[in-house]
């Protein structure tokens, strides 16, 4: 130990200042250093097995959507040039059947999880982006001193709980009604109705992160709005917000399906829900059960799969957000 | 065992951001409650009507912004509203000129508005495309169904769901316990609609033991006694899918409220006073686990409106929601708009009771 | 007649996911009826773990092994029956943090009176609620108090209603886990005072644990000072506060100061380092690392108990005869020890 002490003692020999230009090095520390979070990351979430099992299972689907072109041909989407038998059985030709036009079940069930998976993936995205937004925003000025602030605060809170407590289904339902029946119009409406979960919880992510020292500092130095919310408040809801939205993702998949279902989906875009919507109309129990089971089965996987990875990420990432 | 299993088998109902939101809105809820409540310092009585009178009048609010919404979607939007009020029937200029008259369209806006206004709010919700009868006719006759159905899968699934929820929290990681989560995260994730039409299809299909659909059978199903049996009969299918789905939301709400509780403080002096371990958890653990999960399932309340809608189309069960369902499919403004009015208004009420109930049932909330 | 509480070599692991954790290593401790003994040592020594060990309220990971017995009986081996008679009819603890050891939703006489029903079933209600009434006097509540919910009273009152819901039963042993650690100065003078009075007039059997030496002292008359699981000095309270044989329960009692005391303010005070980690603790005497004084024998030797006065333990080499303190930079061999002569380093 006193050798330690010794040496430390006797380092002040000049040296060369061999700092090199700070701005590139800084950077690739900061790249250095997320390349490894990612990677401490990583090692955390395969310890998790149903994660594992989850994003296992959303890899094989996601695969699955977007090599549809090469597994299924398309044509078989087409009731005109479908093969006659209609509303046969699982078989050789038709693993599992075909519906009521005689199109494969298979083959809809392919092409529909790229519809299925788009429109989850679309209108989250729309809600995340709507969610994140009023909720930082809401965040940031309600920690603010001056009334306007905290109005802005209020107003969009009060849009918030309107959004809230106004049951889905019938606002979802008049929307896309009054809308018309589209890919883009559905995207919209589901987008538009799940972004108040989303609001709420980034919004208490924002309130909690506006009381640390770094945003006073940063006010202190001048910094705007804009710059305080984009650098500041921002990347520290991020981990939050990308666990929200994959289970987002599982909410939206459901509710495009019972859109699908009831009719205000686009017909001519097979959908996992407007496959169900069809089995329904040609009616229950009568003709191929398969078609019926399958696109349901489906659709549990991949709420389940989005699910439990969702969850992993919320464990993964809570005890880094817990402790800082 | 894996945290996303857990999850899954699972410490907190898995359900996406309503839920989860839910969860921290309940709570922030409950702490601005019990904050707010604690500020105000004025006699026990007076802060009770006080914040009830708040709450009502909040209610009130939300109900005439739903108003709002729907004329503006269906009075504003549309290119031709008085077209879209009479579709279906030809009409003379002068009869057209004349509808315009009686829905003051072309009638400046807020004059518009004030009418509409004052229509709703005397139950005039306008006359349905499809039936040519006021639409609060239409909802009438479709009301008793729907609350027939929705009651009784709701005081069914309540009861084992927060029987299941409690057992399996309590006894965390038991075999019970993991199936029964696993069980309800599946039916979480199943869409309803679905799980009712395999049920008809090996039910009603398959093996023909309970009707396809409707509400009665033919005739009427007989009188007294027999027709009660034909009801319940019809009703046993579509109670039991939205009981299914009902419950599996209210028993994992109901074990994720338990297990928070369970590392409480309070729990080890009640053992230590040499309370029995069933004692402990139904005198101290449940009382204090029931309250968040009010919260939390009136916070959710939508997904019953949902529930009805989409199960009522399944087995052609003549209620409101197969009305919305028709109504959509025809279309049919006048009823959608009225229908979704009732749906809010029911799910602000449910709310306000939900609020009562927590005013009630929870001091740290009562205390003025 | 046998000792009211006596541990005997009691040692408790807990089962964690890294693996085993040795919270309590070999205690042995005695406390006659009507005597009050204080535990001391800082958080994650053990202190509260052998509280909740003695009426068997740890989670079902923690291993415990040796005796604890309450006149006699050993609460290790009753059944479970017997068990739930002895919780708070024989014995009854006082929690820290009484913020969370109420039951938030229910009214505190209500509580209060729960394990009077519990243990007497056949009391009538009323006769429980004027006892729960005499029980809020007895502790400076008023009767109007009795209705309250927790959230309605202040941290002292809490406290308070702790102590009396504690005496309910006429317990003939309480146990006080840190009864004033989140209290302010002042009330913590009148809720240790309380307890003191109370103890005294029904001649009860007070174990109190704190992290407060000073508090202990002025309410005990044994002092036992933890460390790392172990006890490391036991003795009159006085004496171990004022003059402590073992290094670390000198530099805790020097952790507070005393008022006027002008040697308070001279002293060196604090220990450098953290108590260990319960799963690596280090090879003899546990507290070497961090001990001023500690001589070579130290890392290897293991401590017990030697006697260090009348009635009076210390578990360190110091306190053995022959043991010079002035050659405290030099190394002693253990046969130079037991020879009673020191060989120069």
């Amino acid at each position: 130990m006193s050798a330690g002490i010794d040496q430390a003692a006797q380092s002040p020999t000049p040296r060369a200042p061999a700092a090199p230009p700070p701005d590139a090095d800084g950077r690739q520390i900061a790249w250095d250093r997320r390349r490894r979070a990612l990677a401490a990351f990583w090692r955390e979430y395969r310890k998790d097995r149903g994660g594992m099992i989850g994003l296992a299972i959303l890899v094989v689907m996601i695969l699955i959507a977007l090599a549809a072109p090469l597994i299924a041909n398309s044509r078989g989407l087409d009731p005109g040039l479908a093969n006659y038998p209609a509303n046969a059985g699982p078989g050789w030709k038709y693993p599992l059947g075909t519906d009521s036009d005689g199109r494969s079940v298979l083959t809809q069930l392919i092409w529909g999880s790229r519809i299925s998976l788009l429109i989850g993936f679309a209108a989250t995205f729309l809600s995340m982006v709507i969610g994140a937004v009023i909720g930082i925003v809401a965040g940031h000025f309600g920690t603010m001193k001056n009334w306007l602030g905290r109005q802005t605060d209020n107003v969009l809170m009060r849009v918030t709980d309107w959004f809230l407590v106004v049951p889905f289904l019938p606002l979802a339902i008049v929307l896309a009604r009054t809308l018309g029946p589209s890919l883009h119009v559905i995207i919209f409406v589901i987008g538009i109705t799940s972004w108040p979960g989303t609001a709420r919880i980034i919004r208490a992510q924002a309130l909690a992160v506006e009381t640390r020292p770094y945003l006073e500092r940063s006010r202190a130095l001048g910094a705007g709005h804009w710059h305080q919310m984009a650098k500041h408040v921002l990347p520290n809801v991020m981990p939050l917000l990308l666990a929200n939205t994959i289970l987002t993702v599982a909410g939206t998949i459901l509710s495009e399906t019972t859109l699908s279902f009831l009719g205000l989906g686009d017909p001519t875009r097979a959908s996992w829900g407007e496959m169900l919507n069809s089995a329904f109309i040609s009616g229950v129990g009568t003709g191929n059960a398969i078609w019926l089971i399958a696109p349901g089965v489906a659709i549990i996987l991949v709420v389940m799969a989005f699910t439990l990875v969702g969850h992993t990420l919320e464990a993964v990432l809570n005890p880094k957000l817990r402790e800082r | 065992m894996s945290n996303a299993l857990r999850g899954l088998a699972g410490d907190r109902p898995p359900r996406p951001a309503p839920l989860d939101g839910a969860l921290a809105t309940a709570q922030e809820l409950r702490g601005e409650e019990a904050g707010a409540a604690r500020g105000r310092g004025a006699g026990r009585g007076s802060g009770l009507a006080r914040s009830l009178t708040v709450k009502i009048a909040s209610g009130v609010v939300t109900l005439f912004f739903v108003i709002v919404f729907n004329f503006f979607l269906f009075r504003v939007l549309p290119a031709d509203p008085a077209r879209n009020l009479v579709r279906g029937s030809a009409l003379t200029a002068t009869q057209m000129a004349k509808i315009n008259r009686t829905f003051g369209i072309g009638l400046p806006l807020p004059q518009q508005f004030w009418n509409y206004l004052v229509q709703t709010s005397r139950g005039n919700l306008g006359i349905s495309f499809e039936f040519h009868i006021p639409v609060s006719q239409v909802i009438g006759a479709a009301l008793w169904p729907t609350i027939l159905l929705v009651g009784s899968s709701t005081i069914l699934s309540t009861i084992f769901g927060v029987w299941i929820g409690i057992r399996g929290g309590w006894h965390r990681g038991s075999t019970f316990d993991r199936s029964s989560t696993a069980i309800c995260n599946t039916l979480y994730a199943m869409p309803d609609f679905w799980l009712g039409m395999v049920l008809l299809i090996v039910f009603a299909s398959k093996w023909a033991i309970f009707p396809a659909g409707g509400m009665h059978g033919f005739g009427g199903g007989g009188t007294g006694f027999a027709s009660l049996g034909d009801l319940l009969w019809h009703l046993t299918l579509p109670c039991l899918v939205l009981t299914l789905v009902y419950l599996a939301e209210y028993s994992l709400v109901m074990r994720s409220s338990l297990i928070d509780e369970l590392g409480a403080d309070y729990l080890l002096t009640a053992r230590a006073k040499g309370l029995r371990d069933s004692m402990v958890r139904r005198r101290h653990a449940v009382p204090n686990a029931l309250l968040p999960s009010i919260t939390l399932i009136m916070l959710n309340l939508g997904f019953v409106i949902s529930g009805a809608i989409t199960t009522e189309t399944v087995f052609t069960w003549p209620g409101l929601g197969l009305a919305s369902y028709n109504a959509l499919n025809f279309p049919d403004y006048p009823v959608l708009e009225g229908a979704f009015l009732l749906f809010s208004a029911a799910v602000i009420a449910a709310n306000l009771i939900g609020d009562l109930l927590l005013t009630v049932f929870d001091p740290r909330v009562r205390q003025a | 007649m046998a000792p009211l509480l006596a541990l005997r070599d009691l040692s408790i692991t807990y089962q964690t996911e890294g693996g085993p954790v040795p919270a309590v290593r070999g205690v042995s401790l005695t406390l006659e009826t009507g005597q009050t003994l204080g535990l001391a040592g800082e958080s994650g020594c053990g202190k509260s773990t052998i509280a909740a060990s003695i009426l068997r309220l740890l989670p079902s990971s923690a291993k415990v092994e040796g005796e604890i017995l309450i006149n006699g009986d050993d609460v290790l081996k009753m059944s479970w029956g017997k068990l739930r008679a002895v919780r708070w009819a024989g014995a009854s603890i006082v929690f820290q943090g009484a913020m969370h050891s109420l039951n938030p939703v229910q009214r505190i006489s209500k509580q209060i009176a729960e394990p009077i029903l519990l243990h007497s079933p056949s009391t009538p209600v009323t006769e429980a609620n004027k006892r729960v009434t005499e029980l809020l006097s007895q502790v400076g509540l008023p009767a109007s108090r009795a209705d309250a919910y927790p959230h309605e009273l202040s941290g002292g009152q809490k406290q308070r209603v702790m102590i009396a819901m504690a005496l309910a039963c006429e317990p003939s042993l309480i146990i006080a886990d840190e009864p004033t650690t989140a209290l302010d100065v002042m009330i913590q003078a009148q809720v240790l005072n309380l307890i003191g009075d109370l103890v005294r007039d029904h001649g009860i059997g007070l174990v109190m644990i704190s992290h407060d030496l000073s508090v202990l002292a002025d309410t005990c008359e044994r002092l036992a000072v933890m460390y790392a699981g172990k006890i490391v000095e036991e003795g009159p309270a006085h004496q171990v506060f004022a003059q402590a044989k073992h290094p670390y329960a000198e530099a805790l009692a020097w952790a507070f100061p005393i008022i006027g005391d002008p040697r308070t303010r001279l002293s060196p005070r604090g220990l450098p380092g953290d108590p260990p980690d319960p799963a690596k603790i280090p090879s003899g005497c546990s507290f070497h690392p961090r001990c001023a004084v500690a001589l070579e024998v130290c890392s290897t030797r293991e401590m017990t108990l030697w006697p260090a006065g009348e009635r009076r333990w210390a578990a360190c080499v110091r306190v053995l005869p022959g043991t010079d303190p002035e050659l405290a930079t030099q190394s002693v061999s253990p046969n130079s020890l037991s020879s009673g002569e020191a060989t120069a380093g």
